[in-house]
């Protein structure tokens, strides 16, 4: 991008040619579609464990909702954002990384110190909850 | 000395020599600070949910997800969000080409599939409200609405943006400025479906569950 060319147009494609810029431009029709087929896979499964109430076990039917979820993010990550290691040298992949730390901290903290929290209380009688304000 | 040059410069009738006519946008940064944007907006949403994890089971003895989610609507609502992405790829893709008219026709479709998507939330809004499940029902109820909400005022936002760059797209063509305003839609267009994923798996589906 050191260049800059007379017209705009000429400038547009140096910077593709160049910088592999991120952005929907580079997804092909291929691309566009077996991320729309997995997602629509990714989305009926989930919706069809809790409507239809196939499992038995809660705790399996929400461990297999989160997992399909994330697959699903990546898979919307990949064919429809574009992302990759290369792509403005690396930097997005970075700033993505380090969300997903600030994520998960944040979730993770805010659970466990509510958690501990709700615990923790004093043990409350049902005199005391009914003389609540 | 610089007064006499720059009214020296208005006399000649030219633009002092610090004026750029057009003004230059280094193209290769807006991908990337875009991103950045995104990435901030995920943090928005990183702290609703969090919200909403810790206050989701207080129903102050009120209605449970189970009680008033509807899940067929948000299956069609989630629907139509995919449907919305994968129309947006077609004019991104329309756009590679340079067709005009089918770039325009696709990004018509898109802002259609988004307004059926906002519509039938408010719809499942208003049902809330008028069950007496409002915002101040309950934690619980605090909490959806102000995530759910959120999100569908990005929603609104990037529909409003998309008619916005259409008239831009009508008036002046597929030229470079342009499709780096169609990339960052795009961008910002799919992370909200993948916020979406986030919102009908964990409140929506783990809601009704539990």
């Amino acid at each position: 991008m050191s260049t800059h060319a007379s017209s705009h147009e000429d400038a547009f494609e140096a910077h593709h040619g160049h910088s592999h810029g991120h952005g929907a431009g580079h997804g092909t029709l291929k691309s566009y579609v077996t991320g729309f087929i997995l997602s629509v896979l990714l989305t009926a499964i989930p919706f069809w464990l809790v409507m239809a109430d196939v499992l038995e076990s809660a705790i399996l039917t929400a461990a297999i909702i989160m997992a399909l979820g994330a697959i699903q993010i990546v898979v919307h990550m990949i064919f429809f954002l574009h992302m990759n290691t290369r792509s403005e040298g690396g930097w997005t992949m970075m700033a993505l990384i380090f969300t997903i730390v600030l994520v998960a901290i944040a979730l993770s903290g805010s659970l466990w110190v509510m958690h501990h929290l709700n615990t923790n209380m004093m043990p409350m009688s049902p005199e005391m909850m009914k003389n609540m304000p | 000395m610089n007064e006499f040059h720059s009214s020296d410069a208005l006399h000649e009738g030219k633009a002092p020599a610090f004026y750029l006519k057009e003004e230059h946008h280094p193209e290769g940064s807006t991908m990337l600070g875009f991103w950045l944007y995104l990435m901030s907006d995920c943090l928005i949403f990183a702290v609703l949910f969090a919200t909403h994890a810790v206050l989701g089971r207080n129903y102050a003895a009120g209605p449970s997800p189970a009680d008033l989610f509807d899940l067929p609507l948000i299956a069609l609502n989630t629907s139509m969000l995919l449907f919305s992405s994968i129309t947006y790829g077609f004019a991104m893709l329309e756009m590679e080409k340079g067709r005009l008219r089918a770039t325009l026709a696709w990004m018509a479709v898109t802002a259609l599939f988004g307004i059926v998507f906002v519509g039938l939330e408010l719809y499942e809004f208003a049902h809330l409200i008028h069950e007496g499940a409002g915002p101040q029902r309950s934690a619980f109820l605090s909490s959806f609405f102000t995530l759910v909400g959120t999100h569908g005022l990005h929603v609104s936002s990037g529909i409003i943006w998309m008619f916005v760059l259409m008239a831009q797209v009508a008036k002046h063509g597929l030229i470079a400025e342009n499709k780096r305003r169609l990339m960052c839609l795009s961008m910002f267009w799919h992370f909200l479906d993948v916020v979406w994923i986030g919102v009908f798996s964990f409140v929506y589906l783990m809601g009704v569950l539990r």
